[in-house]
């Protein structure tokens, strides 16, 4: 079942990822500078994963644009363009990254808390109470008027990089990139349930991050 | 199910990963409770925040000097070709 969407996927991305070689191949600037324009912030993210300083990270991007164009003739679409080009920046994140002594193999990375709950177990009824395992209360409505403020994306960056390592790779790659979850597997080298897991455990710990700041303001609010 | 189960399987459920039948499981459990149903509706709040972060994008400068060395690729290989 997972190999025949598996091979559909491929299937789908491959028709328009060729129509894009073809035009590098071709020498289409406007194509190469909106690739450029599309994937390097996020590859700049990927990039300071594993190297230590904002500018290393910036060459990291450059340095991975520069053997994508050497390596495109070969570029056979056996991923989708976008987890090949994701690929030889990891290789090269990695290369810089055991040179300049601070290399964070991805699968190698402690399984930082993939096994911790949701949410803190504490807001659960126990086994003594009337509905074990049902909330003790319900999560407190947010604010509509506060989620639309600046403060608010401010908070999910930053519950963002607070995330562990591999939970913070997944969730860019996922939420703020909009890869799909076979992109994202494929190119990171898990497993789907793997994939899967550290999405979950990401977006639970920023939802709680949200709820903390969202619940909290409000209460504020109503003090005032 | 239970709430504490039930916010174990939203990305799950998001994904289209359940099998049938905890998928049924899941959808009846959130009709009848208000709770799970409104952690449902932040989680799917939190990852549209999580898609409305700015974008961030490298400096002008490496910008420039991957445009030129795109240029210059394609120049080098007509140069090949000639």
């Amino acid at each position: 079942m997972t190999l025949v969407l598996t091979e559909r996927y491929v299937a789908t991305v491959s028709a328009g990822d060729r129509d894009l070689v073809e035009a590098l191949l071709a020498g289409d600037e406007t194509a190469f500078a909106s690739l450029v324009d599309g994937w390097s912030g996020s590859m700049l993210r990927l990039a300071r994963s594993h190297v230590p300083s904002e500018s290393v990270a910036e060459e990291v991007v450059q340095e991975t644009w520069l053997a994508v164009l050497r390596g495109l003739p070969s570029f056979r679409a056996e991923s989708s363009l976008r987890t090949w080009v994701y690929q030889i920046l990891l290789n090269q994140a990695k290369t810089r990254g055991v040179r300049e002594r601070r290399t964070v193999p991805f699968a190698s990375l402690v399984s930082d808390d993939e096994d911790s709950p949701s949410v803190d177990p504490t807001r659960f009824q126990g086994p003594g109470d009337p509905h074990p395992g049902g909330w003790r209360a319900f999560p407190e409505e947010w604010p509509e008027h506060s989620l639309l403020s600046r403060e608010v994306l401010d908070v999910v960056r930053r519950a963002v990089a607070a995330l562990p390592e591999r939970q913070r790779v997944v969730v860019s790659l996922r939420d703020l990139d909009g890869q799909s979850a076979e992109e994202v597997a494929t190119l990171l080298d898990i497993s789907p349930g793997n994939q899967r897991v550290l999405l979950h455990r990401g977006r639970s710990t920023v939802r709680a991050h949200l709820e903390r700041y969202l619940t909290d303001s409000s209460e504020l609010e109503v003090a005032r | 199910m239970r709430c504490q189960e039930f916010v174990e399987l939203v990305t799950s459920y998001l994904e289209g990963d359940l099998p049938e039948g905890d998928r049924a499981e899941f959808e009846r459990h959130m009709e009848l409770c208000p709770g799970c149903e409104r952690y449902l509706d932040q989680f799917r709040t939190t990852m549209t925040l999580l898609g409305s972060l700015p974008a961030e994008s490298i400096s002008v400068s490496a910008r420039t000097h991957l445009l030129e060395a795109f240029a210059g690729w394609r120049a080098g290989e007509d140069d090949g070709r000639a």
